[in-house]
């Protein structure tokens, strides 16, 4: 059993969640997720480990509130337990210093890009971030991401914070008045991940995407995590999560991310029926 | 008592068939298939014993359990007795009477089957251990000696689960680490409950617990924890992996990441291990639809078609690209599947799986084939009929033709030897290239069986303990050389 030891709304459906954890504190770096399950009812969900304190021994998560299982978690409150939390899983981000580095978070993505900025930072890079939301009231961890960024730009789509536009317009923006970028890293939503890799392939400019396909057990056992990189089949549990975005086709992760919708969808249907009549939520 | 009849009465007597769940009943539900023998069958069948001077039947079982004199047990109606015999050499009887491939080891050395057919003994076994299971003394046994060693066991399937109880009776001190958020390996998320009632495995595994042994769960070694991790910071002395093999194999043809097309070990795992079957009372999904093709001739794909058949499709159809005969599964799973209403296409392979609206898959286009000359395995290789093309509407492919180990520990363990499909090497003792890191099961192996796990489980039990005892003379000669 896994405790939570904090909870903090950071936004609406955004939620963070500091879990005692101490073996997986004491291993995980940058780049890295769990897998975990709520209850003995409970589907395995991965989520990246946004941060970590070996002495404390906890993990920080944050999560977006899409499906049954995140509104399940949504739910859950200091001093709770989740069943089963295992990790640190998939590759760590490879970090160095590559001089100028941009960092892209969209929506939740933002809170995966995180650990990355400051492993980045770290390492001696000069880091420029951007973070991008629909609006400001998604805008999320932007103290602590200025805080390990030497530029933070914000873009959001309707103008309400920041440059008025997608991370994509600001990234342009970025490029064109100044020098050299070592590389790029995004996470975000597939489409956003994918804009990314378009629109810096002409340049020739290093990408790094974090790949989130449906996952399961996170060991390389089951193959439902499968993508396709440079017309080779990955295990992004085990061969990522991380893959350079001008390889990776995307069309084909988002038809298998899609995969489940209409019995996810039923299935959060009928949760959210069992709460509004006050009845029986399993665990 | 001893078997009354003549060898010539006994051979009269006909191989008793098990009790069975009819077809068109039990291919609607997941309760287990065959309820093996009652004591009135059980007694038949071990009357048939020809007791030989030269039981070959030994040779062939993988273990050398001494079957001729557990029969015998049976045949006196000493169930009790005839348990503790096979137990001198079969840790898990209840499951390996279940599982085991007896057609082609004991049984298959059976004399009664030159002429007649050879004695059930996967059915006695499993007689007499499941009647232990119910009315036996269930106390685990008294460990003598304490041992001051700790001994880390990674993956809690057989070979694990072996070698943990053979350790703990020797009175070392040993925690079992397991990826998953439970015990039991392939037995608990691959092999189907109609086939191996969880109920069974999770009693062999209160037992292994009873006898000390602490199993950590959530805890993937290799990520929570490095091999060196465990000797060097958590202190074990020796450690023996048994991670299995679980990592499946594409066939590579186009259209097989589509959504729709499962590997069998995903497949397997939706339904039996997060109860997907049961959805959305349990929250894993699992899609069916109407037709369901499984690619594959092996245990997994068996247990792949005749679990999707329980969540009613109109048509489950296997597809393997040799005969019926060269399947590699238990013959009893091949003929349930076949009873149950499974449409076998044999010399049949796939080559392209279709989607219509590239969201779901819809065909599968295959290829006839014919046996041609025997390849390095001694099996005909099948090949393919040019232009026997034919397509099969489907809406979910499941794959099942063969897996091979994760990557985990080999890649995260310096120097640990490994093959090119990632198995582990180890020596006639199960030791591998590190020192103190022995090895066994399908990941030594490659996928094999249950009852080989078993036997690596043991056999690395017993490499362990001489090591250990080498180390510790080593180390108090060390000592009194230095005083
Ligand atoms: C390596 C990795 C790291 C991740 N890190 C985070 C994180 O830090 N924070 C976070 O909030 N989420 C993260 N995710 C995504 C998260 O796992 C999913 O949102 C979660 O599984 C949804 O579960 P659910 O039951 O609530 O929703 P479901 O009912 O399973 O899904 C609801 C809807 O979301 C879609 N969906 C489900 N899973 C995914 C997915 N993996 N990617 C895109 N769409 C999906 C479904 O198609 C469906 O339409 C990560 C995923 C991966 C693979
Ligand atoms: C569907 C199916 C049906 C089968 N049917 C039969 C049958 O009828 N008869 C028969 O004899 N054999 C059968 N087999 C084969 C048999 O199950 C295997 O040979 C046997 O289970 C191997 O045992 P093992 O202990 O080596 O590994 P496994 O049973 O595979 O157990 C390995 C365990 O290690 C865990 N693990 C993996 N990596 C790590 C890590 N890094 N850290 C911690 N834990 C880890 C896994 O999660 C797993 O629980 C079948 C196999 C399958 C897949
Ligand atoms: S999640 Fe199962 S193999 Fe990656």
């Amino acid at each position: 059993m896994f405790e939570i030891v904090a909870k903090e709304s950071l936004a609406p459906v955004l939620t963070k969640f500091v879990i005692r954890s101490p073996f997986i504190a004491r291993k995980r770096k940058a780049g890295h997720f769990v897998i975990l399950r709520v209850d003995d009812h409970g589907e395995r969900i991965p989520l990246t480990i946004v941060d970590s304190d070996a002495e404390s021994g906890t993990i920080t998560l944050i999560v977006q509130t899409i499906g049954k299982t995140t509104k399940l978690l949504s739910l859950k409150e200091k001093g709770d337990t989740l069943l089963d939390v295992a990790g640190p899983l998939g590759n760590p981000t490879p970090i160095e210093n590559l001089g100028t580095v941009v960092c892209i978070g969209g929506g939740v993505g933002t809170a995966e890009i995180f650990p990355i900025v400051k492993a980045l930072k770290e390492a001696g890079n000069r880091v420029v971030t951007i973070i991008g939301a629909r609006n400001k009231d998604l805008v999320i961890l932007e103290r602590e991401i200025s805080e390990v960024s030497d530029t933070l730009i914000i873009a959001t789509e309707d103008g309400s914070r920041g440059l008025k536009g997608l991370v994509t317009d600001a990234l342009s923006d970025y490029i064109q008045s100044n020098g050299h970028i070592g590389a790029v890293y995004a996470v975000g939503p597939i489409p956003m991940m994918r804009a990314v890799s378009n629109f810096t392939k002409p340049f020739d400019l290093k990408t790094f995407v974090s790949l989130n396909p449906l996952m399961m057990d996170g060991t390389g056992m089951c193959g439902a995590c499968r993508v396709t990189v440079g017309g080779e089949t990955k295990f992004a549990c085990v061969d990522g999560p991380e893959f350079e975005g001008h390889m990776v086709d995307f069309d084909e992760l988002i038809a298998r991310n899609r995969a489940y919708a209409d019995l996810e969808k039923q299935s959060l249907e009928r949760f959210e029926r069992e709460l509004a009549e006050g009845g029986l939520i399993h665990g | 008592m001893v078997n009354p009849l003549k060898p010539s009465e006994r051979m009269r007597i006909p191989r008793q068939a098990p009790i069975e769940q009819p077809p068109a009943i039990r291919n609607h539900n997941f309760e287990e298939v065959s309820l093996g023998f009652n004591e009135d069958l059980v007694t038949q069948e071990a009357l048939r014993c020809l007791d030989c001077k030269n039981p070959v039947c030994i040779d062939g079982c993988p273990v050398s359990i001494d079957i001729p004199a557990f029969v015998r047990l049976v045949v006196e109606k000493k169930y009790l007795e005839a348990a503790k015999k096979i137990k001198e050499q079969c840790y898990i009887p209840a499951i390996t009477g279940r599982v085991c491939p007896q057609e082609r080891q004991c049984e298959c050395e059976c004399l009664l089957g030159k002429k007649h057919k050879p004695l059930s003994i996967g059915k006695l076994e499993r007689f007499v251990s499941d009647y232990e299971r119910l009315y036996g003394d269930n106390t685990p046994p008294e460990i003598h000696a304490r041992r001051e060693e700790k001994i880390a066991i990674v993956g809690t399937g057989p070979a694990g689960l072996t070698c943990a109880a053979e350790l703990a009776q020797r009175g070392y001190r040993v925690t079992m680490f397991e990826a998953l958020h439970a015990a039991g390996g392939v037995l608990r998320y691959g092999i189907p409950e109609f086939r191996l009632p969880k109920a069974i495995l999770d009693v062999e595994i209160e037992n292994v617990k009873k006898l000390g042994v602490e199993i950590v769960t959530n805890f993937i070694i290799g990520r929570t924890a490095t091999v060196d991790e465990l000797l060097d910071d958590f202190g074990f002395h020796a450690i023996f992996l048994a991670t299995g093999a679980g990592s499946p194999n594409f066939q590579g043809i186009p259209g097989e990441n589509l959504p729709g097309v499962y590997s069998a070990s995903e497949f397997l795992t939706r339904v039996n291990f997060m109860r997907g079957y049961l959805f959305p009372e349990y929250d894993t999904p699992v899609k069916i639809g109407k037709r369901v093709a499984v690619v594959g001739g092996g245990n997994t794909a068996m247990d792949a078609v005749r679990t999707a058949l329980r969540l009613g499709p109109e048509k489950a159809y296997l597809i393997y690209r040799r005969t019926k005969r060269e399947m590699p599964a238990r013959a009893e799973e091949v003929d349930h599947a076949l009873e149950e209403g499974v449409e076998l296409h044999e010399l049949t392979a796939p080559i392209r799986v279709i989607s219509n609206d590239g969201r779901w898959v819809s065909k599968i286009e295959c290829v006839k084939m014919q046996l041609g000359e025997p390849g390095s395995d001694g099996r005909r290789k099948p090949v393919e009929i040019p232009n026997s093309n034919y397509i099969l509407e489907v809406d979910t492919v499941i794959i099942a033709i063969g897996q091979n180990p994760n990557p985990i520990i080999q890649a995260t363990t310096p120097n640990l030897a490994s093959t090119k499909k990632g198995t582990v090497v180890v020596d006639e003792n199960g030791q591998t290239s590190r020192e103190g890191v022995f090895a066994g099961g399908d990941l030594s192996r490659g996928g094999a069986t249950v009852i080989l796990a078993m036997r690596d489980g043991k056999l690395a039990a017993t490499s362990i303990h001489q090591y250990l005892e080498k180390k510790a003379v080593e180390h108090h000669l060390a000592k009194t050389a230095v005083s």
